[in-house]
């Protein structure tokens, strides 16, 4: 679904990712694991378009999106949820009508709905400013905005941001449940997020030290200790 | 308790119904107030710069109230629109109304030339409005451009001064003004500016097209201003050039914007109505503790109510709703 080959990419003149390689499937969830500043983040952006791409291959279905702008990517079905996720000035359902902006296929009422259904407190609270949500909250309605533009892959960087292990476990449970419908990218250095995955890749310095399965990361003691001081 | 603008929410998802007669009642409370307020109190010219205040600080409402971007040169369109309506009643006989209307559109013309500007953010982008407004102004007022502007002698539309109507059009721009901004608020457009104010770059990546947003929102903000300048010019009757390029226009309608609160329908029209009566209260006779006031006016504002009237009216709702609902 998601295929990344080679990629190097910075900010300005300074490279940040040198040889990123790694292959997402249909409905599956992989965890991009890496430390602060591993690069992790940078790569999400250059996947949604909003870094440049220097080299390398970045194919969605195998179809070249690297050309693509942002828009483009997105109408693709590419979506990305932002560390912040939410406009904490804007109501939780103004935020929920704001992911609607790319769509057509529904009314923007009934995706609500359905957003609601999938996370009845937000219900409650629709009318409240996002920013006033305890951090679990603010996250589900990160991801319930993104779910309304109905990507088929959605990127997320660290969703567990700013949360206490309580809401962490929260977040992880919520995004559970869409196993099977969508297809997650998760970057993140919080190593409770494998529960969920299916596949794992880790990231260091810039470049993809290890991909694969879950239980392949779990067998690798020496990667563990060397990245994550895991024993 | 109801918030200051329930009304407005109840646009965003009530019925059809709802959505038409929020605004109506939202633009019809100043028609009506000003109607009757004539009747109450004599002075008509000063009621007519009070609803074009209004205008002004709803327009500024619309720009930094819902984009976040802060025009100091907002005067510029005002002047811009006084001019335009002015010189096509002078020099081709255009019916003041319809003048009025072209004042607008000369405002919105103005906007879209200094549409550059938005490359600019924060103190930037309000010096460089500023700096935009005052080169309008140098170029309306010189002296070589007499045979078309009048250079720095102003325009006499005296010819065409009718109190009634010129009142009566004050009013109509004070209730589009207010029109306006509830469309802004209560629409998808509205919910995409206050996304750019919030944070551009995530509501880019929501799929708003933030340049374009921003453009009409300033296109909006610029005709209101053109065509206050315009109903300001017409009132007046004779102005100079540094009486409708004056940045304290642009102070004025930003201090009742905040004071009211920006990002609602009522706020600015409050703050304009109470700072601008306690301006003409003291303003005139005793202008020295009039500044002192308004200096005061503005730091408790700072203080205890950053987003106005309206915000402080709404923080103390919501208290007295969660006392009462914990009473309960």
């Amino acid at each position: 679904m998601l295929e990344v080959s080679q990629l190097t990419s910075g900010y300005g003149s300074m490279q940040v990712l040198w040889d990123i390689s790694l292959s997402v499937k249909e409905n599956e969830i992989q965890v991009v694991l890496g430390a602060n500043g591993a690069g992790k983040s940078t790569f999400l952006k250059v996947a949604i378009g909003l870094l440049p791409l220097w080299s390398g291959d970045l194919k969605m279905n195998g179809t070249n999106i690297a050309p693509l702008a942002v828009a483009e990517r997105v109408k693709h079905g590419l979506g990305y949820m932002s560390e912040q996720g939410i406009f904490p000035d804007l109501s939780v359902e103004e935020n929920l009508r704001l992911g609607s902006l790319r769509t057509k296929t529904k009314s923007v009422g009934d995706q609500i709905d359905n957003i609601y259904e999938r996370f009845p407190e937000l219900k409650e609270r629709r009318k409240s400013l996002a920013g006033g949500l305890s951090g679990g909250q603010r996250k589900l309605v990160g991801i319930g905005r993104a779910l309304i533009s109905e990507p088929k892959i959605l990127l997320m960087d660290e969703p567990s941001s700013g949360l206490s292990p309580r809401y962490v476990n929260e977040v992880i449970e919520r995004l559970a449940e869409l196993r099977g419908g969508i297809t997650l990218v998760i970057a993140e250095q919080n190593i409770s997020f494998l529960s969920i995955a299916d596949t794992v890749s880790v990231i260091e310095g810039g470049k993809t030290r290890f991909t694969g399965s879950v239980s392949d990361f779990n067998n690798n003691d020496t990667l563990k200790e060397a990245f994550f001081g895991i024993e | 308790m109801p918030k200051l603008d329930d009304l407005d929410l109840t646009l965003e998802t009530g019925s059809k119904g709802k959505k038409l007669i929020s605004p109506a009642i939202a633009a019809l409370v100043p028609i009506v107030a000003f109607a009757v307020g004539v009747h109450l109190y004599s002075n008509e010219l000063l009621l007519t710069y009070m609803a074009i205040y209004i205008a002004l600080a709803q327009g500024i409402n619309i720009i930094y109230g819902f984009t976040g971007y802060l025009p100091f040169g907002y005067f510029g369109f005002f002047g811009v629109g006084a001019y335009a309506s002015g010189l096509v009643m002078l020099d081709y006989n255009v019916p003041p109304v319809l003048a009025v209307i072209i004042g607008g559109v000369a405002g919105a013309l103005v906007g879209a030339i200094l549409l550059p500007l938005f490359r600019l953010r924060g103190a930037y982008f309000a010096i460089g409005t500023l700096a935009a407004s005052e080169a309008i102004y140098t170029i309306i007022s010189n002296p070589s451009l007499q045979s078309i502007t009048n250079g720095p002698y102003g325009l006499n539309l005296a010819g065409f001064y009718s109190s009634g109507t010129a009142y009566g059009t004050a009013i109509a721009l004070a209730a589009l003004s207010i029109l306006a901004t509830s469309f802004v608020r209560s629409s998808k457009f509205g919910l995409t500016l206050k996304a750019i104010r919030d944070d551009s770059y995530s509501a880019s990546m929501a799929g708003v097209n933030v340049p374009r947003q921003r453009f009409y929102a300033w296109l909006i903000a610029a005709a209101i201003a053109g065509m206050a300048g315009s109903v300001f010019g017409w009132s007046t009757s004779v102005f100079y050039p540094q009486a409708v390029f004056d940045p304290a226009l642009s102070v004025l309608a930003i201090v009742f914007a905040l004071f009211g609160g920006v990002g609602t329908i009522w706020g600015p029209t409050i703050g304009t109505v109470v700072l601008y009566a306690i301006y003409n209260a003291i303003g005139v006779s005793n202008p020295q503790y009039f500044q002192l006031i308004y200096g005061m006016v503005i730091v408790l504002l700072v203080l205890f109510a950053p987003r106005g009237l309206a915000g402080f009216w709404n923080y103390i709702t919501t208290k007295i709703t969660t006392v009462r609902a914990k009473n309960d």
